[in-house]
């Protein structure tokens, strides 16, 4: 049983793709801070050992011999289906899918089979997770101590490098994290907000929570009714405020139209459901510092 | 990546077996009147990418062919929220007993195809829907591979259309095997008529294509109305990057949309403007130095903020990028710099050597330091 999609350093983990250049480089930082990666695939090197790590031609061929939790997914965007198919059908319940520019008809395929089988896709366009102290997948850095820190802050983020700086500001403040959820920056995501909100509020590691939205769709405004019923403290931070209307901003889901997704909208739902919403990401410590001191006297 | 009403339905929905009115493609007033004298009493449409034509007067009935000459010369001599009318669509007029709204996207909530139908269609669905609630079915389609004639059925009950509601449900069949085949967003026929002799009518569709399919519908992508860009995003366009050109005089170069957002709204919280937006993430971030030529491109810089924190993108790729675009440019305004992460200490040292000051630790002060140099 794993807490999907809180990454543990006992989850195990399949790279599909791994020989790949960024397969290869990002694997060996997992491997670096220990986790917990068992095996990769790659349909024309089957056979081959690669990083140390066996090498299979499919998930199905690697579920044959061991035991897989998670696949991380370093494949190029038309392979995404197959290969996230391939690890359904083969049992994996965990998927995480880093490919920016997946087709949306394929992702819908992705998710209905997922649901028919009872596993959870994070993703597509994510950076990945980071549990500091246990393991990551993905692309953060999350070999970088002055980064990420073991603590009990949650931290949720549709961006990678927004994320990333957070969880550097969290550091630098003294709060540590207990686990970092990319979502992932596509308009439609294996995992929403509230439900990475709800994995941190059940998660007896996590304190409070930090979580950085953008423009665009309606994750912040769903996840903000799931906050207003949270004992543990929530600040967020939501990116693009200045951005032009009708403007994709980089992201598939960064884009206000026809008056939906605005940063006014977001922030107004976050507040109403008692969310600090700062307006700066270096408030963020500060935000959550003064929302958890009477949790954690030492602190004061 | 939106297609024109009149592409929408002669290469999507008449392909596909569903009736549209026969019109015509009109580029100048001369051919709406003699289509309209073809067609007798007739509808002129403006043809641009966006919604509401309606009420900017872009969608205007004619009797004859002087009115629909007066029509298309008012409509072709406008611009519609930015969009200046490639044409008008010239259609017949057609005696209508009953307007339906049908239409099929994805619903980002429930991860799954969404089948919309409304017996009050004609309006926008944000009307429909704030008109009252049980007059729009939804339908989330949970096997893909199952959405036929039987289940349309089902969704169509009661929505009173019992007396059509075999041929409205394999019309709605038709039009989410038509969505599956295109890569489609978002298709919506509003309205659909209903003719005297119950027969159906597509009056009009509106087409959006996932622009990342884009490689497996080239006919149609060669279709799509490009968003109308400004020197510099064609360049960056073509450059594989995504530059959006802004009113302030504060460059902003960062990677990771999220980021790049951010310092955009740093930018504007602390009373600047920022001039453009423009991220290297992804795999674009070994392009630091033609991004960073895009931003100098602009006339009206002031200042430059370059703000990374790396992840997948390396901060020290990244720096030397920049280091170089300077040296090749030889900008006069002044930078100011923050960056974490990935390849943290070489870039930092290289930003020392080359620009005498080591970066601002907090963004926000680098920020702040460029809307001060700005105004």
């Amino acid at each position: 049983m794993t807490a999907f999609p809180i990454l543990r350093r006992s989850d195990r983990v399949l790279i599909q793709g791994v020989t790949g250049a960024q397969g290869t480089f990002w694997t060996g930082h997992m491997l670096g801070v220990g986790t917990n990666v068992v095996a990769g695939t790659n349909p024309k090197r089957a056979g081959v050992t690669h990083l140390g790590l066996p090498v299979f031609a499919s998930a199905s061929a690697a579920l044959a011999r061991m035991e897989v939790d998670i696949a991380v997914m370093f494949v190029p965007p038309q392979a995404v289906k197959d290969a996230a198919l391939d690890a359904i059908e083969a049992g994996i319940r965990g998927l995480v899918v880093l490919t920016e520019h997946v087709p949306v008809h394929d992702m819908l395929a992705v998710f209905s089979s997922a649901r028919a089988s009872g596993a959870r896709v994070v993703g597509a366009n994510t950076a990945g997770l980071v549990t500091p102290g246990e393991a990551f997948v993905g692309i953060m850095p999350g070999h970088n101590t002055n980064i990420f820190r073991p603590g009990r802050i949650g931290v949720i983020s549709r961006s990678g490098s927004l994320g990333t700086l957070v969880c550097l500001n969290l550091t630098r403040a003294g709060l540590g994290q207990s686990s970092f959820i990319g979502i992932g920056g596509d308009a439609i995501l294996g995992t929403t907000t509230e439900e990475a909100l709800q994995a941190l509020d059940h998660d007896f590691r996590t304190d409070a929570i930090v979580l950085v939205g953008e423009i665009g769709g309606a994750m912040e405004e769903d996840a903000a009714r799931y906050a207003a019923t949270m004992a543990k403290p929530v600040a967020a931070f939501i990116a693009g405020r200045a951005a032009p209307p009708g403007r994709r901003m980089g992201h598939a889901g960064a884009i206000v139209e026809a008056g939906a997704g605005s940063y006014a909208s977001k922030r107004a739902a976050l507040e109403r459901a008692g969310v600090t919403v700062v307006d700066t990401p270096h408030a963020i410590p500060a935000a959550l510092a003064t929302r958890l001191s009477p949790l954690v006297p030492e602190r004061a | 990546m939106n297609l024109l009403e009149y592409h929408a339905k002669t290469e999507i929905l008449a392909p596909a077996g569903i009736p549209v009115p026969a019109g015509a493609w009109c580029e100048n007033p001369d051919a709406a009147a003699n289509a309209a004298r073809r067609l007798g009493q007739c509808v002129v449409k403006a043809q641009i990418p966006v919604g509401k034509r309606g009420r900017m007067g872009g969608v205007r009935m004619a009797d004859g062919p002087d009115e629909a000459r007066a029509a298309a010369e008012d409509i072709l001599s406008r611009t519609f929220a930015g969009h200046r009318p490639a044409a008008v669509l010239v259609e017949p007029r057609l005696p209508l007993i009953g307007e339906f709204y049908c239409a099929v996207l994805q619903s980002p909530r429930d991860r799954s195809p969404l089948v919309m139908f409304s017996p009050a269609g004609g309006m926008d669905i944000e009307e429909i829907a704030a008109a009252g609630s049980g007059t729009v079915a939804r339908h989330l389609v949970r096997d893909l591979d199952r959405f036929d004639a039987t289940a349309a059925a089902a969704v169509l009950e009661g929505m009173g259309v019992d007396h059509v509601k075999p041929a409205l449900a394999d019309f709605l069949a038709r039009l989410y095997r038509l969505w599956r085949r295109t890569d489609a967003e978002l298709i919506e026929v509003n309205p659909l008529a209903e003719l005297a002799d119950y027969s159906f009518v597509a009056l009009d569709c509106k087409f959006i294509l996932d622009d990342a399919a884009s490689f497996r519908q080239p006919a149609l992508t060669a279709r799509a109305v490009a968003d109308p860009l400004t020197t510099i995003e064609q360049h960056a366009a073509a450059l594989g990057l995504k530059y959006i050109a802004l009113d302030g005089n504060v460059g902003v170069l960062a990677n990771g949309a999220g980021l790049t957002m951010t310092t955009m709204d740093m930018v504007s919280h602390f009373g600047g403007r920022p001039a453009n937006f423009l991220e290297i993430g992804g795999d674009a971030y070994v392009k630091a130095e033609s991004a960073l030529a895009l931003v100098l491109g602009n006339p009206n810089l002031r200042s430059l903020v370059v703000n990374f924190c790396g992840a997948f993108a390396r901060t020290d790729v990244m720096a030397r990028g920049v280091v170089e675009a300077w040296r090749r440019l030889k900008p006069t305004i002044p930078v100011f710099f923050s960056v974490h992460g990935t390849g943290e200490d070489e870039a930092v040292s290289l930003i020392r050597s080359e620009f005498g000051s080591a970066p601002f630790d907090l963004m926000e002060d680098a920020v702040r330091a460029a809307v001060e140099a700005a105004s």
